[in-house]
């Protein structure tokens, strides 16, 4: 117990502290110069605690004290959102961030853990979009179990796939994912009962009577009605982050790797290979499709245009840059991929490329991700 | 169904196989000599077919109207861009991740093409449209019963044949085929042999990508329209063409293009509300291929290196 304590808190507790502040101030900066400044300064500032070795210090600290780390995260999150309460906008992409993490959360237990390939990220999340949006239409059908519905139908969907997949291996697996996308697209566009290319409204959730889309007031201060959403969606996050944490120590997440590092051998020890990837595939899709469906309700709208083939492939990158396998890392890496576009007008456009161009250069220099997953501790406090 | 009817269907058919075989030999070649799978394949199809949509463009300013010249020049310019294209590929890309894990291969290439397709639809004047695409070979036609027998397909589908032969020549009858084939068959005694390995690797990247280039403007001849989006779904067609033949066997790979083709055919012919449906049943296809046969018509070999 004594030599836990030799690793300090505090250093995680000051980067979560600046790197809040840092999101903060970037959701706030309206002025384009301005943005670029502050995306240049963070650079300079991450290369810069990489140089002076800042960054190792930073995640020893983080990794030894996760739990409670995991506790100020969610209390800056809050803050971060308290900060920007009437602000609709704002706190739309920070919903967005949330939900995106939940979606990569997913695709981390699949292609993280498992290394079950899945190029259709995308569509599983639209699939759960698309059930919210017919459920909700349905009169006195319980919201709350339609996120659960949702889920279940993108679980659904992805135990079509698992016998290609589990026959495939592979480049042959990825392309029964690339064909799923590609094929859910053309279906949904196509498809008049689903409202074809132009899309469906999605009515806003509704629990016993409070509408989220009502905006809040409490004692004077109003509250965007996003706020009800936000509180929902870090919930889900927390409960989904915790969820995969916990199966990434436990032995089922050991059984994971060992089928992810090599197959023959596992299966050798005795690890039912198939067994395991039907897990991690269901597993990843049904947290993908909650959500999906909460994110179809946020929005109010779904259109096959949102779930494309090149919107799965973001999600890829983000499980790349962040790191594979690296569950907090990729938060990290939602924040930059969602934030930064929607920020830099002049990127927006081109972000499709420039992700696909920053995930060539990461695979090229930095195969390990951004944010590489450590080493996993068999002990508290166990190094190797 | 009347036999003009039917002969119709039989000339769509061998149209699209063309198409599909031209682009699924390209993959069986990459795949012979480097065991990669290269998922950009397809959009440097698409880049290509705008390459001679460009030199059309360029050529028209210059004021050459000559339809014969311009297809040739278009032609002859695509090919050869994308055979530089796709040997910078190889070299830069695909070959300094030969150690890697091959997730990290495969990754990458999915990314160059996506690279390549948003270059297109973002840097291609208006590029997110679908682009006309000219009709330069002659337009006449037979009327044989109720066949319509377009002179522009029969000359298409002959340059196709053509190319294939001049390929399986050039595998199995030249120095450098006889390379090709050392290196897709075992590298290391290739090497031992005084074959130059990243030559063979460049060259024949460059061969597939060209051999692409001519699928590509053979689908902008064909269908009259080009976008930034045929790529994608040629190459995940022309992928699928390459696993039914077998990968790394260029007969199984031109087999499969035609049965794909055939298959298409068929379920468009057979299924009522097809014509909306077509693509969503060729990637059903796909997928269903894969589940069926995950290594093709003519099973690959397994046996894993411990």
């Amino acid at each position: 117990m004594e030599k836990k304590e030799l690793v300090k808190l505090w250093p995680a507790l000051v980067a979560l502290t600046i790197g809040a502040a840092y999101v903060t101030a970037l959701l706030a900066a309206e002025r384009q110069q301005m943005i670029i400044t502050l995306l240049v300064l963070g650079i300079a500032a991450a290369v810069g605690a990489a140089w002076f070795g800042i960054w190792d210090a930073v995640s020893r600290s983080f990794s030894e004290h996760e739990t409670s780390m995991g506790i100020f995260t969610l209390a800056a999150t809050i803050a971060v959102a308290a900060y920007f309460h009437d602000n609709h906008f704002v706190l739309l992409l920070v919903i967005t961030v949330l939900l995106y993490s939940v979606a990569t959360l997913g695709l981390n237990v699949q292609f993280g853990y498992a290394g079950v390939l899945n190029f259709a990220g995308a569509s599983f999340f639209g699939i759960g979009a698309y059930t919210s949006a017919v459920l909700n239409s349905q009169p006195g059908f319980p919201h709350l179990l339609v996120l659960l519905i949702g889920g279940f139908f993108a679980a659904l969907a992805g135990s079509i796939l698992l016998l290609p997949v589990l026959r495939t291996r592979g480049h042959y697996a990825a392309v029964v994912t690339i064909a799923f996308a590609l094929l859910f697209k053309t279906f949904l566009e196509v498809n008049d009962v689903l409202g074809g290319p132009q899309g469906m409204q999605v009515k806003g959730m509704n629990i016993l009577g409070w509408s989220f889309n009502d905006n809040i007031e409490i004692g004077g201060v109003s509250l965007s009605f996003y706020m009800n959403y936000f509180v929902l969606s870090l919930m889900l996050l927390a409960c989904a982050f915790v969820l995969v944490r916990r199966l990434e120590r436990s032995w089922i997440g050991l059984n994971l790797d060992a089928l992810r590092l090599d197959e023959t051998a596992a299966s050798c020890f005795g690890i039912d290979i198939v067994r395991w990837k039907i897990t991690a595939f269901l597993i990843g899709n049904f947290l993908i499709g909650i959500a999906g469906a909460l994110f179809g309700m946020v929005g109010g709208f779904v259109a096959p245009n949102n779930y494309t083939f090149a919107d799965s492939l973001i999600l890829v990158s983000i499980l790349l840059l962040g790191g594979i396998g690296n569950s907090w890392g990729l938060m990290v890496a939602t924040i930059i991929v969602v934030v930064v576009p929607e920020k830099l007008q002049t990127i927006q456009e081109y972000r499709f490329l420039l992700y696909a161009a920053m995930v060539i250069a990461v695979l090229l220099f930095r195969p390990e991700g951004l944010l590489p997953r450590p080493v996993r501790q068999y002990f508290p406090g166990w190094r190797p | 169904m009347d036999a003009g009817l039917f002969a119709q269907y039989v000339m769509n058919g061998l149209m699209l196989g063309m198409m599909y075989a031209l682009v699924a030999v390209g993959f069986t070649l990459f795949f012979g000599v480097l065991d990669v799978i290269k998922f950009s394949h397809g959009d440097v199809l698409t880049v290509g077919a705008f390459t001679a949509l460009a030199t059309y463009a360029g050529m028209r300013a210059l004021g050459i109207n000559s339809d014969w010249l311009e297809l040739v020049v278009m032609l002859v310019l695509a090919t050869l861009a994308m055979a530089i294209l796709g040997m910078a590929i190889a070299r830069y890309f695909v070959m300094p991740l030969r150690s890697a894990p091959a997730l990290n291969t495969l990754l990458i290439t999915l990314m160059l093409g996506t690279v390549l397709r948003e270059s297109v639809r973002l840097f291609y004047p208006q590029g997110a449209n679908p682009k006309p695409f000219p009709a330069l070979l002659p337009r006449t036609s037979f009327d044989l019963g109720d066949f319509n027998l377009r002179v522009d397909n029969v000359l298409m589908l002959v340059s196709g044949i053509l190319i294939i032969v001049g390929i399986q020549y050039l595998l199995n009858r030249t120095k450098l085929g006889l390379a090709i084939r050392a290196v897709a068959q075992d590298e290391e005694t290739a090497r031992t042999m005084g074959v130059n390995f990243t030559a063979i690797v460049l060259v024949t990247f460059a061969i597939g990508s060209g051999l692409a280039a001519f699928a590509g403007v053979m689908n902008g001849l064909y269908y009259n329209e080009i976008n930034f989006g045929i790529g994608l779904y040629l190459g995940v067609v022309g992928f699928s063409a390459a696993i039914i033949g077998g990968l790394g066997s260029i007969y199984g790979a031109i087999l499969g293009g035609f049965l794909f083709a055939g298959l298409q055919t068929i379920g468009t012919v057979l299924l009522p509300f097809a014509s909306a449906y077509k693509d969503v049943f060729a990637f059903a296809v796909v997928i269903a291929i894969m589940a069926w046969r995950p290594t093709g018509l003519i099973r690959e070999k397994i046996s894993e290196r411990v």
